[in-house]
């Protein structure tokens, strides 16, 4: 495909014999072309109706036809249209300018976009071309570099934006000059490089790359082993997520997939956040667009939307560019790895973009697999789920990706084709209920369930060691086993009647409803209750342990509800209060006073 | 829309399913409308020069040399304001006696609002009814369905609903009603005055079901129309989508997909998706506002439709019959509006969001004490007052027929902490029940 030397040309526009091809036939999207000439698996064509261009992949290539999937409306479309195919895959524009931004599937800029309606065949550039970046040279004339080298960078809304030798370059080049400290535009040329043949490139701050191909500029991938704070108690304390690491959030429809996915982004301690709207609400995106650009980054203090890209390619828009939206966001993501940048990447809902992948798939006749899905959904998605990690860059620098996404299983049956191939994909399951939403315990993420096997890591455990106290493994390991053992009580005395059973089951019961209710439940609309700093989240966990650990004595079980109950309520309130305020402490002092009374002698 | 001199007739069709008929033709447009025989029908698959064209009606008697036309366009409405007090068909014919339309004509099934153009939902909708105002309180832009069986009286709701939403519009647009719901729907919009604010698309249980693929595009043309034209606020009324999945299944299966779940079609959520999303609010004060009905065979909402649909709207309201009060409720549980955070305690009293969502857990509560008394266990002294509770909240807040004003379902649902329970029971922050504890 595309040589070295054109890496940095927006658009392959070579004038040699470009293919063309007539349409023949249209099934929804689906579109066949009867094909003059070379073509390849997933290159991109335009198909030319009525003078507006639309823009395609090719999904199969079989005898001279090529059946391609349209990133638009078909309505109106007419055999015998032509079709211009471009030599190239689906490719992104890659440079400053790429935060802050608001997306289709394709990165065309919706900002910019004409009008109220999205029009067919309207295109928009994903760089602004015009604005001029503060460039500063970070490499000089004589070095050596190869791909994904920082050769400058810019400030972008405060990040390093690093300006690097482009992901498409093989092989190693000499650096023969470079631009000095200055403005330029992202089309200008900022350095040449000569390769061992003494042919020269130039490179400026924009390259291209094609989505479905991993960006794999880095030197090793080593086993996550750092925690990724994001306020959200249920993971953090109890199922760590990491930098670099995998998870995802499968529930079914309306358990609190979004809301969890947006208090991720909206805390997480994130360089920058990726967010792909792959076929869900038009007004979920409408509220990050709406709110970001308000809310601050509680680790730097700037706008949240600064560190933003939101990738919207709602459930109204073209199908196909729903699967293109999650290729997008993820080689954004890999671009800002590669400068050495912490990344956070949120997909919702990655069902959509399987259910893409099966509606192209059944009007291409192919033999299906489970629930009508291609065979090859299981390689796909852990393919994709791959592509994120911890890195150590050629420069010894380190990034991340770490990526989540949630998975809308049917029927809200977890044994169904998507959830079971992510499952295998990622390393964190934050499986959320149906009876916990019901009963409205949010974040309804099963705490039996759900796991997180990063916990297991000695490396991890050895930083949350360092990070946090060395006893923490071991006290999150006691609050599993708590919750655990407080469903079983629960069932024997379901079973058996209240007063059939010892009081030491309700004992036993109600220490899972304190760290249920304090510890796992969170008012993510709450200011103070929503996000929980590390140190705050240390602390409850102290706490809790402590009134757990605290031998007490009841003279029968109608006193333990009451008692527990009012506990209970004594920590919510801490919750809501900042932390070491008037309030927390006076609520933390009834609290140690109601069970210093309760406390069994001897 | 080009306009043809020359009309091309074909004579010569080469396959005929029940839905469905194939013949050779060129120049046709994807999405065409064309007549077979008469009867209206919409290209559907174009194979080298096979067209298929789905007709709507049914293809029951078609002769294999029957005449195709085709009409060189996509289907159309045309849009005006004369459009308001009227009845249509489903291909936006009147049906009511009255003229022609006379307006611009547009295609239906239109493009997608750029979502940086919209605005985000912030206007309440009051309804009156508690299970709704209390619990799921909507806004306009919103898209949310009735879930409820059959025998539901979900029809009367929504026009109730509809009624007090203070819509400038309300289109209805009705996919396999009975005759008998046509007319309640006309007889309630006429007797409350309101007829010359409503626009009727209607397929009744007598029209082929196909032809109702056409009644949600229509009618939200018409809304798209006054919302984006008129900077109106419109409201759009859909029932049954269960009819029209429906039907989307019977066209697939006969052109021979590969269903997915329950015999639906693998692009059900997109088909599903295209329309609710039409539901939008825009920045100049132009809104539409979806509201659905879905009805459930046994209650059953992992069927493909109910659970697609769950994931396409802002929520969902569940009807069901509480036996021990013996009217129909809102059911706290599985009903949800996921725009009411955008409302609640901003637009209307700061505790709202607590005291819904202590009521509902206190709610739960009761449900766990059934569940122990069915069981045949004792009940404790708090499981007993939360039946109590639980039957005061369903008779006073839950009801279908309560009607008062959000301020007042608080102060009821406080009056009824106070009678029930202690603070710590409701266990909601404490600055509220200093405030407005009972
Ligand atoms: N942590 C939370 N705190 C309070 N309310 C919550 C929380 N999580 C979810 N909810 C409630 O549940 C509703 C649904 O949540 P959400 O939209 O995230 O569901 P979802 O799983 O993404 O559903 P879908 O699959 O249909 O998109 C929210 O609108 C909110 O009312
Ligand atoms: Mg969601």
């Amino acid at each position: 495909m595309a040589s070295p030397l054109e890496a940095n040309e927006s658009m392959s526009t070579t004038t040699e014999n470009i293919t063309t091809g007539k349409v023949s036939g249209i099934i929804a999207n689906l579109v066949i072309v009867q094909v003059e000439g070379p073509f390849a698996q997933n290159e991109i064509c335009y198909i030319v109706h009525n003078g507006v261009r639309l823009m395609a992949e090719v999904i199969k290539a079989s005898g001279g036809l090529a059946y391609v999937q349209v990133f638009e409306s078909t309505r109106g479309l007419r055999p015998g249209s032509t079709v211009e195919f471009t030599g190239h895959m689906l490719e992104v524009s890659l440079g400053p300018g790429l935060l802050s931004r608001n997306y289709d599937g394709l990165l065309n800029n919706l900002d910019t976009m004409s009008g109220v309606f999205l029009k067919r065949g309207e295109y928009t550039d994903t760089l602004d071309a015009k604005k001029k970046w503060d460039f500063e040279p970070l490499a000089k004339p004589g070095d050596t570099v190869i791909a994904g080298d920082w050769l400058g960078e810019v400030d972008e809304n405060g990040i390093a934006h690093r300006i690097m030798v482009p992901f498409k370059l093989e092989g190693q080049f000499t650096v023969k000059s470079i631009a000095e400290a200055g403005q330029y535009t992202t089309n200008e040329t900022i350095a040449m490089l000569v390769d061992k043949n003494g042919e020269q490139i130039s490179v400026t701050m924009t390259q291209r790359w094609p989505v479905k191909k991993a960006v794999k500029a880095y030197r090793n991938k080593p086993r996550p082993f750092k925690l990724l704070e994001t306020g959200v108690r249920i993971i953090d304390t109890l199922n760590p997520i990491v930098e670099g690491g995998t998870g995802f959030i499968p529930g079914p429809f309306g358990s609190g997939k979004t809301v969890m996915q947006q208090a991720i982004s909206k805390q997480a301690e994130a360089d920058i956040v990726i967010m792909a709207a792959c076929g869900e609400r038009a007004n979920e995106v409408v509220e990050l667009f709406t709110e970001f650009p308000e809310l601050d980054d509680p680790w730097t203090g700037r706008k949240l939307m600064e560190r933003t890209t939101i990738i919207a390619n709602t459930s109204n828009m073209p199908v196909a560019a729903r699967e293109a939206s999650v290729y997008s966001a993820m080689t954004i993501a890999e671009y800002y790895r590669s400068m050495g940048h912490k990344v956070l990447m949120l997909a919702d809902s990655t069902s959509r973009w399987a259910q893409a992948l099966r509606e192209m798939s059944n009007r291409m006749e192919e033999l299906p697999g489970p629930d009508a899905f291609p065979m090859d959904l299981p390689a796909i998605v852990s393919n994709f789920y791959a592509r994120a990690g911890y890195v150590y860059l050629n420069n010894g620098k380190t990034g991340s990706i770490t990526f989540i996404g949630t998975v809308s299983p049917a029927g809200g049956n977890l044994k169904e084709p998507v959830t079971e191939a992510t499952k295998k994909a990622t390393r964190c399951f934050y499986a959320l209920s149906q009876q916990r939403a019901d009963s409205k315990r949010y974040p309804a993420i099963d705490p039996i369930d759900s796991y997180s096997k990063y916990l297991e890591y000695p490396e991890l455990q050895k930083t949350l060691a360092e990070a946090i106290s060395p006893e923490w493994t071991g006290q999150v390991n006691r609050l599993k086993n708590i919750m655990i053992r407080g469903k079983e009580a629960a069932e024997q005395i379901n079973i058996l009647g209240d007063d059939s059973v010892s009081v030491d089951y309700h004992l036993t019961f109600w220490k899972s409803e304190i760290v249920d209710a304090v510890l796992l439940q969170q008012d993510a609309f709450d200011a103070i209750d929503a996000r929980t700093p590390l140190q705050r989240q240390r602390y409850m966990v102290d706490l809790l342990l402590e009134i757990i650990d605290t031998p007490l004595h009841f003279d029968g079980f109608e006193e333990v509800q009451p008692f527990y109950k009012t506990i209970i309520d004594k920590l919510r309130q801490m919750n809501y209060s900042p932390h070491g305020s008037e309030a927390f402490q006076r609520y933390r002092h009834e609290l140690m006073e109601m069970v210093t009374e309760r406390t069994a002698v001897g | 829309m080009e306009t043809k001199a020359l009309q091309r007739i074909y004579t010569k069709i080469g396959q005929i399913t029940k839905a469905t008929c194939t013949l050779k033709a060129t120049d046709v447009g994807y999405e065409e409308l064309a007549l077979v025989d008469g009867r209206p029908a919409q290209v559907v698959k174009i194979v080298g020069d096979n067209v298929t064209l789905q007709v709507f009606s049914g293809t029951e008697g078609i002769r294999t040399n029957a005449e195709v036309v085709f009409a060189g366009k996509p289907p159309t409405l045309k849009v005006g304001d004369e459009l308001a007090g009227r009845f249509f068909n489903a291909y936006g014919d009147p049906i009511d006696g009255g003229p022609k339309i006379e307006g611009e004509e547009r295609d239906i099934g239109g493009p997608s609002v750029n979502p940086v153009r919209r605005k985000q939902p912030s206007e309440l909708i009051a309804t009156g009814i508690a299970g709704i105002d209390l619990n799921n309180s909507l806004v306009t832009g919103q898209k949310i369905p009735f879930f409820a069986d059959p025998d539901q009286p979900f029809n009367q709701v929504m026009a109730m609903v509809a009624l007090r939403a203070e819509a400038d519009k309300i289109i209805l647009g009705g996919m396999g009603l009975t005759n008998d719901d046509y007319l309640f729907f006309k007889d309630i919009f006429e007797n409350a005055g309101a007829l010359h604010r409503i626009i009727s698309f209607v397929n009744t249980t007598e029209d082929p079901p196909v032809e109702r693929l056409l009644v949600p595009d229509m009618a939200l043309t018409a809304a798209e129309y006054f919302a984006v034209d008129k900077k109106e606020k419109v409201l759009v009324l859909l029932t049954d989508m269960t009819l029209y999945a429906d039907a989307l299944s019977i066209v697939s299966n006969r052109m021979d997909q590969i269903p997915s779940k329950d015999s639906m079609p693998g692009s059900l959520y997109s088909d599903l998706a295209r329309l609710y999303e039409k539901a939008v609010q825009f920045a100049d004060g132009g809104s539409i506002t979806i509201i659905a009905v879905t009805t459930l065979s046994g209650g059953d909402i992992t069927h493909a439709i109910p659970d697609n649909t769950g994931y396409i709207t802002e929520g969902q309201l569940f009807l069901r019959r509480d036996t021990e009060i013996g009217k129909v409720i809102i059911d706290p549980f599985r009903s949800l509006s996921r725009l009411k955070q955008l409302v609640i305690g901003k637009k209307t009293r700061e505790d709202h969001p607590q005291v819904m969502n202590a009521a509902i857990r206190l709610y739960a509560d009761a449900a766990n004490a059934r569940t122990k008394l069915e069981n045949g266990f004792d009940l404790t002294e708090y499981d007993k007052r939360t039946l109590d509770f639980a039957k005061a909240y369903s008779d006073k807040l839950l009801a279908i027929d309560v009607n008062i004003g959000t301020t007042e379902m608080l102060d009821t649902a406080w009056t009824l902490f106070a009678k029930h329970f202690s603070p710590a029971e409701v266990a909601v922050k404490k600055e509220f029940v200093e405030k407005y504890w009972k």
